[in-house]
């Protein structure tokens, strides 16, 4: 087992450099100048050479990849061009906004999802099984901004159940953080609820029909104890998998998401980013993302090692 | 003869039927059979039979497209139509299973010792710590080396032998009345069949379990059986003490399984069963006619117009029976 994390980790940290170094090329691959994006409406060339020399540009590029990688380990990512402000301290408050939400999401995805899924293998043929799926068919079809926007329409709207848009941190209001949250994380973790319910299902489905189901129903335990200890342990690999996989949507879908709700969140962050050709925090925001998903692949590893035991020693020997 | 007593395990005319989209199947037809404690009966027949069908019906482990009717006796309780609640109380603590594969019947995802604590837990109040103590001496019980690190260890850490084991301490955690064993060394290497096997019969004996043995392999029935029920198209056709089943076998579907004439502990052909033309049929109904006539090299007009019942011969009426109507035995007379 620890053989097999000390691996993982290694692995997670040459992915890391690599992110870094991409990151970084990327963001210089970009047209534009960015001194000339810096100067705004400054273009006399003295000036232009002055920010050049300030922003390190005339540095040689491994200099400037040292300068980065120094800078991003320090914490330090570099002022936005736009507001001055230190693109850690914006990634600071936009980024505790969307882990929030995505947690939340997340939580929405996997109760609803592995509820259903295992509702409708369980009930195989019944209508409860119809009414999974036909669930699950719409959560797949409808997209995530039409189904903000409904539910903005009628939930918020219409109802008044919940507010429209805007955000209160969890810090000052926990009750009024979360009545902000609650419609932004039904939507954006249905679409992958549906996707979780699909490969729950058959995922319960496949681990009904082994052997060993046969064998705890011979020892006498309850369906409650087959169909949630044995069976559903054996399908919770594959639920992870496609959480796992599913975080890409996760991270794409909270951008659209927090730009539907106005949530000020990283998603919001990196749009403003995109249209204002904001390259440091572009960079930051790249470089947090990265980091993000290889910390979340590499926990989704432990959690199927401490799932399944064969992954352990399959990991430890290789 | 180890064994002893009342039967503990009384079937009586056990009829399974299956509704599939293809109609109806019969699986089983007209089963009848006794086991008394410390015994080891066996049941043979090619695949298809309805031997594992027979066994699953005992404890009502059939999925609910099948129809069962008859009796099943655990000593005064009847089984076939008892409430869920019922049956399992009696699963895994007096009617125990062990089946085929040991790859796939424990449970990958837990250690052997949570999963022999499962069953203790279920049907006995003991404590984790009370219930893992038993399982180590389980664990040692079937010959598990050095049981107490091996607790803790999970299925895909054991060889195929060594999990088998695991599959019978966990079958015996409860000391069940009755062992219902289906194929449980088919998946073995050769070497270790044997040693399973006698286990098998040597816990038996020691706790006076009842044990249903369902083979293909008649070696095995040779070594460790004390009866045999010889199954065919879901109906007996022939049981009786083995050393007697053996030197004189009376159904040509015997004779036919045991590859001309055998004698007991011969192993036929490489222990197994040997080549009978022809295949068991899948029966929608179960015909009033003897259903290996297809097959059988005495059949006539007799044979295709009733079911032959499941007597003793005549002249000396002993428990070995079997349904024909020209059993092997009187035709050899004859031939004489
Ligand atoms: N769930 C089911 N639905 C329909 N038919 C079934 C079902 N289970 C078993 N059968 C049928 O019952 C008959 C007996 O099957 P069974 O599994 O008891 O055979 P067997 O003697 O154990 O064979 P094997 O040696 O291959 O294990 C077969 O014809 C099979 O097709
Ligand atoms: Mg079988």
């Amino acid at each position: 087992m620890r053989s097999y994390l000390l691996h993982r980790l290694w692995q997670s940290a040459v992915t890391l450099v690599l992110a870094t170094i991409v990151v970084f090329l990327g963001v210089r691959a970009l047209p534009g100048d960015p001194a000339l994006a810096f100067a705004g409406e400054e273009r006399d060339p003295a000036s232009l050479a002055a920010i050049r020399e300030r922003l390190g540009l005339n540095d040689s590029l491994v200099v400037q990849y040292g300068k980065f990688v120094l800078g991003a380990l320090r914490g330090d990512l570099g002022t936005s061009t736009r507001t001055g402000i230190p693109v850690s301290t914006m990634i600071g408050t936009g980024l505790p906004v969307t882990i929030e939400l995505s947690l939340l999401a997340l939580l929405v995805a996997i109760v609803l999802g592995v509820t259903t899924g295992v509702v409708a293998a369980v009930r195989r043929g019944r209508p409860a099984e119809w009414f999974a799926n036909a669930l699950a068919l719409l959560g797949l079809s409808v997209p995530n901004f039409w189904l903000g926007l409904i539910a903005i329409l009628y939930l918020a709207v219409g109802l008044g159940l919940f507010p429209a848009s805007g955000f209160v941190p969890f810090g000052e209001d926990p009750v009024a953080n979360l009545h902000h949250l609650v419609l932004p994380a039904l939507v954006l973790g249905t679409g992958i609820a549906a996707i979780v319910m699909r490969q729950t299902r058959s995922a319960m489905l496949e681990s009904l029909g082994a052997d060993y189901i046969r064998t705890a129903r011979a020892k006498g335990a309850s369906p409650r104890a087959v169909i949630g200890r044995h069976a559903l342990r054996n399908s919770l690999v594959v639920v992870v998998t496609v959480v796992g996989l599913q975080l890409g949507i996760l991270i794409s879908g909270a951008v659209v998401t927090e730009r539907i709700f106005g949530l000020p969140g990283f998603g919001k962050m990196t749009i403003d980013a995109v249209f204002q050709r904001d390259y440091p925090v572009i960079q930051g925001v790249v470089l947090v993302t990265a980091a993000a998903y290889i910390l979340i692949n590499f926990l989704v590893d432990v959690a199927y090692s401490l799932i399944d035991p064969r992954i352990r020693v399959a990991g430890g020997q290789s | 003869m180890t064994a002893q007593g009342e039967p503990v395990l009384t079937v009586r005319d056990l009829r399974v039927t299956f509704r599939t989209d293809d109609g109806p199947v019969s699986a089983v037809d007209s089963v009848s059979f006794d086991v008394r404690p410390g015994e080891v009966l066996a049941v043979v027949g090619e695949s298809g039979c309805g031997k594992s069908v027979t066994a699953m019906s005992i404890a009502g482990l059939l999925p609910p497209s099948a129809t069962v009717t008859g009796s099943v006796r655990l000593r005064d309780q009847e089984l076939v139509g008892a409430p869920e609640p019922t049956l399992r109380r009696v699963r895994g603590a007096e009617v125990a299973y062990v089946f085929q594969e040991p790859m796939t019947s424990l449970n990958p995802v837990f250690t052997v010792g949570s999963q022999i604590t499962e069953t203790l837990r279920i049907h006995q109040k003991l404590s984790r710590k009370q219930a893992l103590a038993r399982a180590v001496e389980l664990l040692a019980l079937v010959g598990i080396p050095s049981p107490a690190s091996r607790v803790g260890a999970y299925p895909h850490q054991f060889s195929g032998g060594m999990r088998q084991r695991v599959m019978i301490a966990m079958a015996l955690a409860c000391d069940p009345a009755v062992l219902v064993a289906d194929e449980p060394t088919t998946a073995l290497d050769v070497t270790v069949q044997a040693a399973v096997l006698d286990l098998l019969r040597d816990l038996g004996t020691r706790l006076g379990t009842a044990i249903v043995l369902i083979t293909h392999d008649l070696g095995v029935v040779a070594d460790i059986a004390d009866r045999v029920l010889v199954m065919y198209a879901g109906r007996v056709v022939e049981t009786g003490p083995t050393q007697e089943l053996f030197d004189a076998p009376r159904h040509h579907y015997t004779l036919g399984l045991l590859g001309a004439v055998p004698t007991a502990g011969r192993r036929a052909a490489g222990g197994r069963l040997q080549e009978i033309p022809g295949l068991v049929p899948v029966l929608h109904e179960q015909p009033d006619a003897c259903t290996f006539a297809e097959r059988c090299p005495a059949a006539d007009e007799q044979c295709r117009a009733g079911a032959p019942a499941l007597e003793p011969r005549d002249t000396d009426p002993t428990t070995h029976r079997a349904a024909c109507w020209h059993p092997a035995d009187a035709l050899l007379t004859k031939g004489r």
